[in-house]
This record gives structure tokens, C-alpha cells and sequence, in this order.
């Protein structure tokens, strides 16, 4: 069952919030846990967000390796590029 | 017209081609430590890089989370925001941070650079290169937050000094001095995948989300922000494992067997986290329990199925460590309360709310095997016995934690657990099948552990009785013992109460401790 498990975890804060509601907008089977100052998203299989997404979000061209900023941890293997980031299970 | 590059060609241009082949000395001589524990690389090239981070985007990116770590830092010093605490027995889990921890760091940071310098692969070089920067910074803020705990509570004067003497503190120092005394391969083995990829969000999710739990805001936002490094580490580590098997399949044994050991190693020191989770901290988010089975079982679970098709298993003995979950944190509290008068922290026995709190989460184990003892305790303390190990533990010759372990997995939770390895003649102890195996394979490597009660016996530590050993840690009397009546204890009344009584008139005044 969590034989493919990815998940991030990001810091709870409104810097964060733009990543946070990409992954959760971007990825309808995610579910989001929330603990105290942090919040992990988790997922079968993969995760993944777009530039596009994000900046609609923040309201302004964000670059996604911005989610350095707030990022906790994470499982999974990483595919990335200037207009996608993605975690995933081989 | 020049297009902007996308984020492959920028980092490829960043991490190949830096290197060249040099001409007036050989490259194995360059590259000294690259061949001699037994990796095959054949193409550097074929290194994935993971997170493409520039340099400039490093910098820019670091800067800014040093910028916001300062900000909150100060304001906290500014606004005396330890006096939100939810109790001050909470900075007993700082104390243990500073001394166990932060050194790690610093070790991490020198480490990391002999890497970036040994290893022949430009991508490598780079994600090292700003790995021992991170952990430089690392040591560095959690230093800086700390010291501002340092002014108002016992036992954080001095960690660089005790992490290099003290009996507890030499469980952290062994693991990482076993890792930094190996090959540069097995280092980052040991460190980025065994402890950072595997088992590193138990000891930083769990500390941060207590902080947060408890009202250190200072700690959330020094912890968050190294932790934001971490998941580069992390994937540094699990880039490593996959370049390594891939390379060559010569390599799979070799690798195999520095994740058992270190998994192990690793494993062994949380032990001191299990017990700050379960027993240092006045609100718990979450048990140790839990923590392991959601960032060991189901994490590592996933992370191994993903790892299989080169032919990787699970680490040996994981099952033990978890069945040992159940166990741990309430054992290695048991080794403390007896030999808290050596630690330069305090501990108590836990309030019935706690135990009301520990048999919900460790239904199996609490009330059936600890809180008998917990009780007793309280009975013993109340009858003016208060009981105090005066006598200096077996230590184990792996991992150095005093003999206290049991035969969990054999299904004899109350038979402590020894194993005998016989080396030149002479016998050695380790506490688990785990550290046998590590033992027995490098023996040479461990009969030559500095063990700390050795020591004492041998002389070498300041002196035969207890105080004199004290003194040479830079202990100060007040810095160990029960919380219950203890310096911090009074000093904390003495804050509140003076805080109290500005805002309400019922609260009765406690007169500040000058000391
Ligand atoms: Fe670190
Ligand atoms: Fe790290
Ligand atoms: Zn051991």
C-alpha cells in the first residue's frame, strides 16, 4: 500500500503557501497533514507542481527553486526544470 | 540573440568540464582516497545531479534564509521570548541539541570538504562543496540561537569541549569519528544515506515540532532553516547510493554492507532522541513510536522497494530496530535517571499525565514493563532513597552506550542483552547482534574506541572521583540532577513569578535568585 509512498514537507508559513496549495491544487489524490509549523503533503507514486501554477498563485513569476526557502524534507526521486518540479517512485 | 539557458545546460555548464586531467602528477595520486576501499567508477559523467542549484542561485537562496533565521533570532532575544515556554524543563531537549548535535555539524562541515576534495567527479565536488558550507552554517546558528538559552539556563557553556570527553556525549562523537575515520565512499554513505537520507527527519522532525509544540519559536526557525539544507543532503545521499550501484555491480556488497553498519550506528544514537521525544518534553506532538513507524516503516519501505532493482536490501536488523520501538526511549530513560548526577542536563520522572500519555501510545509495553519501575522510583525518591548509579557502566564497544539494552527480539523484553566477541586474546562487549557484527568485521578498528569509563579507570579523566570527572567535563555543580529542585527549576519560578505579578495580583511574588 505505501509501497510507493513520495511526500514533501514544507514549512507552514506564507511563503510556503504558494507551493503548499500547488501541490494540493496539482495533485488531486494528495493528502495534506498538517503538524505543528509544518505541513506534509504525501502521495502514491509522485508529486509535482508547475511554474505556471505557482506563479498564478503568488501572484507574481515565482522560480521554482524558490521552494529551497521552505522546503523540510522530502522522499522521492526528483525530476526537475525551470517550469516543472516533480518527486517520484520509480 | 542570446536565449536564456534552461536549468540542465546552466548546471551542466556549473558541474563539467571544471576538471582536467593533470599532467605533472598522476591522477590516482591527486585523487589518493578515491580506489582504496574497493568502489569501481568507471564514468563520473554519468553523476545525475540532484537539485540543479547553481552557485549564484546558492548563494542568493542562503543568504536569504540566513537574513530571516537573524530576524527572528534577534527579535526573540529582544522580546526575552523564552519566557513563552511552555515550562522550562523544555530546554533540557536544547541542552542535549547543543552538546550531541551542533558538533555533528561541525564535523559534517569538515567532512564534507575533504569530500569535495577527493572525489574526482566535478558534480560530486560541487554538491559536497555546498554541503560542508551548510553545515558550517548549521553549527554556526544553532550556536548563535542557543547562546541566548546559554544566559538564562545551565549546561550549554561549553558543548565543544564536553562532545570531546563526556561519557553520553561519546555516543555521537564515536559514530561520526568511526564514519570520518573511514573512505571518503563510506563517509558519504554513512552520513548522506544511512543518517540523513534514512534516519534524519526523526531527529529533526521531532525536535522542531516539539519546539513548536512547546513555545520555542527561536528553535522552529533555527531548526526549519537547517532543515531547508537538509533535503539537498538527503538527496545527495540517495544520488550517491544509485551512481555507486550503477557504476559497477562490484560495488553492490560493498555498499550493502556500510548501510547495515551505519543503518545500525545511526539507529544506536537516536536512542537519545527516543527518550528527549518520549520524556524531555513537557507537550509531545508525537511519540517516538510513531515518528519511526511513519519516517522508518513506511519511508524507508518505499524508499528500498524503489532501490530493489539494483539489488539493495532493506538495512540488517531493521526489524529489531523496530520491534524495538516499542522499548527504546523507556530504556535509555532508565540508563539517565540512574546517572543524571553525571549528565549536564536534568531529568524527572515523568507526572501520571505523562504516564497516562506514554500507555496510550505504547499500549503493548508501558504499563506492562515501565511504569511498574517509573513507580517505584517515585515510591523510592518519596522515601528519601532516591536511587543514583554510583558505580560506572559496561559500555558497549560500538556504539558506547552503557549496557542496558535488552533481548527484545528474542521475545525477553527484561533480559538485558550482551554479545562477546573474542579479539588477541581478550574479550570485547557489544550490546545487540548489530554492533557484534560491526565489531567482528573491523576488530582492529574497536578495540582502539576511547571509552569513557575505560578511561576514568585508566586515569585519564581528571581524577578517581566522580566530582573530579565532573570538573574535567567543565561540568558545573548545578548543570546535572533531578529538574525537580534543580538551579534551572528555581530560576524559571523566579522569571514567571517576576513576570506574573506585573500582570496579575492573585500570583504570589517569587524572589529572583541572584545566582
Ligand atoms: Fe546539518
Ligand atoms: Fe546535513
Ligand atoms: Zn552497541
Amino acid at each position: 500500500m505505501s509501497e510507493n509512498k513520495v511526500f514533501m514537507i514544507f514549512q507552514n508559513t506564507a511563503d510556503a503557501q504558494p507551493f503548499i496549495s500547488a501541490f494540493a491544487q496539482e495533485n488531486p489524490a494528495a493528502t495534506l497533514d498538517y503538524q505543528p509549523g509544518m505541513v506534509r503533503i504525501e502521495s502514491l507514486g509522485q508529486l509535482g507542481i508547475t511554474q505556471e501554477v505557482v506563479s498564478e498563485l503568488a501572484g507574481r513569476e515565482v522560480n521554482l527553486q524558490e521552494l529551497h526557502l521552505t522546503l523540510i524534507s522530502l522522499s522521492g526521486n526528483i525530476d526537475e526544470d525551470d517550469d516543472y518540479f516533480r518527486i517520484t517512485r520509480h | 540573440m542570446a536565449k536564456k539557458l534552461n536549468m540542465r545546460k546552466r548546471y551542466e555548464l556549473l558541474t563539467r568540464g571544471l576538471g582536467w586531467e593533470p599532467s605533472y602528477q598522476s591522477k590516482d595520486k591527486v585523487f589518493a582516497q578515491e580506489a582504496y576501499e574497493g568502489i569501481k567508477i568507471t564514468d563520473w559523467s554519468k553523476w545525475e545531479d540532484p537539485f540543479r542549484l547553481t552557485a549564484d542561485a546558492y548563494w542568493k537562496y542562503q543568504a536569504e534564509k540566513d537574513k530571516k533565521l537573524y530576524a527572528v533570532m534577534d527579535s526573540f532575544a529582544q522580546n526575552n521570548a523564552h519566557l513563552n515556554l511552555a515550562d522550562a524543563s523544555y530546554v533540557n531537549a536544547l541542552k542535549l541539541f547543543i552538546q550531541g548535535v551542533s558538533p555533528l555539524e561541525y564535523a559534517a562541515h569538515r567532512n564534507f570538504a575533504r569530500l569535495a576534495r577527493q572525489f574526482s567527479g566535478e558534480g560530486a565536488q560541487i554538491a559536497c562543496q555546498m554541503q560542508s558550507i551548510d553545515e558550517l552554517r548549521h553549527a554556526q546558528t544553532q550556536i548563535h540561537t542557543i547562546s541566548h538559552y546559554n544566559k538564562h539556563f545551565h549546561g550549554m557553556h561549553d558543548p565543544f569541549h564536553m562532545f570531546d570527553r563526556v561519557w553520553y556525549l561519546s555516543v555521537p562523537k564515536s559514530y561520526f569519528d568511526d564514519a570520518s575515520a573511514a573512505g571518503p565512499f563510506e563517509y558519504i554513505t554513512s552520513v548522506s544515506f544511512s543518517f540523513e537520507y534514512l534516519l534524519t527527519n526523526l531527529l529533526f522532525v521531532p525536535f522542531m515540532s516539539g519546539a513548536a509544540y512547546n513555545g520555542d519559536m527561536a528553535t522552529v526557525t533555527f531548526g526549519f532553516s537547517a532543515q531547508s539544507d537538509e533535503s539537498r543532503h538527503m538527496t545527495l545521499g540517495l544520488e550517491i547510493i544509485k551512481f555507486l550501484l550503477e557504476q559497477h555491480e562490484d560495488n553492490l556488497p560493498i555498499v550493502q554492507g556500510w548501510i547495515d553498519k551505519h543503518f545500525w550506528r545511526a539507529y544506536r544514537l537516536l536512542g537519545l532522541v527516543a527518550m528527549m521525544q518520549d520524556y524531555f518534553l513537557p507537550e509531545s506532538p508525537m511519540s517516538w513510536k510513531e515518528g519511526w513507524q511513519i519516517y522508518f516503516v513506511e519511508n524507508a519501505g518505499a524508499l528500498f522497494n524503489d532501490l530493489g532493482r539494483y539489488g539493495l536490501k532493506m538495512p540488517k536488523y531493521h526489524e529489531i530496530a523496530t520491534a524495538e520501538a516499542d522499548h527504546i526511549s523507556h530504556q535509555v530513560f532508565g540508563i539517565f535517571y540512574n546517572y543524571i548526577h553525571a549528565a549536564a542536563f536534568n531529568l524527572g520522572l515523568p507526572s501520571e499525565q505523562k504516564m497516562n500519555w506514554l500507555s496510550e501510545k505504547y499500549p503493548d509495553t508501558f504499563d506492562k514493563y515501565y511504569r511498574p519501575r517509573m513507580e517505584m522510583w517515585a515510591e523510592m525518591a518519596k522515601d528519601g532513597k532516591r536511587f543514583f548509579n554510583m558505580g560506572l557502566p559496561q559500555l558497549c564497544q560500538v556504539c558506547q552506550i552503557p549496557m542496558g539494552f535488552t533481548e527484545i527480539a528474542k521475545g525477553d523484553p527484561m533480559q538485558v542483552a550482551y554479545r562477546v566477541s573474542e579479539f588477541k586474546g581478550e574479550k570485547f562487549h557489544t550490546c545487540s547482534d548489530g554492533c557484534k557484527d560491526i565489531f567482528d568485521h573491523e576488530p582492529e578498528k574497536y578495540v582502539n574506541a576511547w571509552l569513557p569509563v575505560h578511561q576514568i579507570f585508566q586515569g585519564n579523566c581528571g581524577g578517581a572521583a566522580v566530582p573530579d570527572v565532573l570538573n574535567w567535563y567543565h561540568f558545573h555543580p548545578e548543570d546535572g540532577g533531578d529538574y525537580a529542585g534543580s538551579a534551572d527549576e528555581a530560576r524559571w519560578k523566579a522569571m514567571k513569578g517576576a513576570v506574573t505579578t506585573e500582570s496579575t495580583e492573585t500570583t504570589k511574588p517569587i524572589q529572583a535568585d541572584a545566582a
